[in-house]
């Protein structure tokens, strides 16, 4: 690979683009293709579903056998609440490859003291704020339905990948009534894992940590078809 | 980023970081797969001059292999595609333990760093 085309990745990469790297397996030189230059590429037919699929593979063509390696952005973790369980689960998600926002309008918990370089917002988690797409995973854990409630609609009316609250079953079914009340139906709401996490019997925060990031990473592997999104229906008038 | 000592650096930061600081540096890259091989296609190892490397190729298997292979690529010799497997004769000494295949690309990263 020349240097060049490997800064360019790498930038790509930094900038959540998706792009290609075409190497021929002979030892000529390769090529960088960005997703949205792949229809006018010599390797159109190829390109297209690869990118829309996401998988690298080997392609034989006219001069010879080639590589294309896809690179997406990864998977993105938004956790609402910059709480002691969120200390550990972001360095945790980190290591794991998803890219980490938290966010927490509570200025003494968001603190850059707790969060060292992380991607910390202290402001109100709502739907322009967070930026939600179907390759995100939100997880609320804040325990103020204040703060959780609007994250949790957004993530649902985003079809996000996977929503996590935090909160005894008893907590879960007052939020249940209030998202019945804001126009969800049960199959919405069914979408929601709570109590969040695993069942492994976490206890310490770090372990609330491994519970939710291992629920999240079954999500992302195991349920690939992300559920369609969903709207609030305003209850009608009877 | 805090999280990242744990799980290593990403391979192809690496490699960039290395060929600023002026190290010869080989990417070794999965481009096939055959039966249970321990790391997917498009998985990288980077490798410099001195043997030092990031990122895997499989679960420690043939990294060995790749790494003596790739010191003499980031040197200078041309790039090469390594077969490991089962049905290897190599495989009795640096094969896959799960029964799989793989093929690895091994190329120099060409070109000048900036200063």
């Amino acid at each position: 690979m020349k240097l060049a085309d490997l800064a360019a990745l790498n930038e790509a990469r930094a900038k959540r683009r998706t792009v290609a790297v075409v190497t021929p397996l002979d030892g000529s030189p390769g090529r960088l293709v960005a997703a949205a230059d792949a229809a006018s590429d010599p390797l159109a037919a190829e390109l297209g579903p690869r990118f829309a699929s996401g998988k690298s593979g080997r392609v034989t063509t006219d001069t010879g056998d080639v590589f294309i390696r896809i690179h997406r952005p990864a998977p993105r973790l938004t956790v609402i609440g910059a709480v002691h369980v969120t200390q550990a689960l972001a360095p945790m998600a980190t290591a794991a490859g998803f890219d980490v926002t938290i966010v927490d309008p509570r200025t003494a918990f968001a603190t850059p003291e707790r969060f060292g370089d992380f991607n910390l917002l202290a402001e109100w988690p709502d739907a322009d704020l967070l930026a939600l797409d179907d390759q995100t995973a939100v997880a609320t854990l804040t325990h103020d339905p204040k703060i959780d409630d609007p994250a949790i609609i957004a993530a649902l009316e985003a079809g996000c990948f996977y929503v996590g609250a935090l909160g005894s079953r008893k907590t879960h079914a007052k939020r249940v009534d209030r998202l019945k009340e804001a126009g969800f139906d049960d199959e919405a709401i069914g979408r929601i894992h709570a109590p969040i996490g695993l069942p492994i019997g976490a206890a310490a925060p770090a372990e609330i940590a491994v519970a939710v990031l291992a629920e999240i990473i079954e999500a992302l592997r195991k349920g690939m078809t992300p559920p369609p999104a969903v709207r609030a229906e305003k209850a009608t008038a009877a | 980023m805090t999280g990242l000592a744990m799980a290593g650096e990403d391979p192809l930061d690496v490699a960039e970081r290395w060929r600023a600081e002026g190290r010869k540096v080989a990417l070794a890259t999965v481009v096939d797969t055959w039966g249970s091989a321990p790391r997917p296609v498009g998985s990288h190892l980077v490798i410099d001059g001195e043997g030092a490397f990031e990122g895997s190729v499989s679960g420690g298997c043939v990294e060995g292999a790749v790494v003596a292979e790739a010191v003499d690529i980031a040197a200078g010799a041309p790039a090469r595609l390594l077969e490991f497997g089962i049905a290897d004769e190599t495989a009795w000494e640096v094969g896959l333990s799960c029964g799989g295949t793989i093929r690895i690309y091994v190329e120099p990263l060409d070109g000048e760093a900036d200063a």
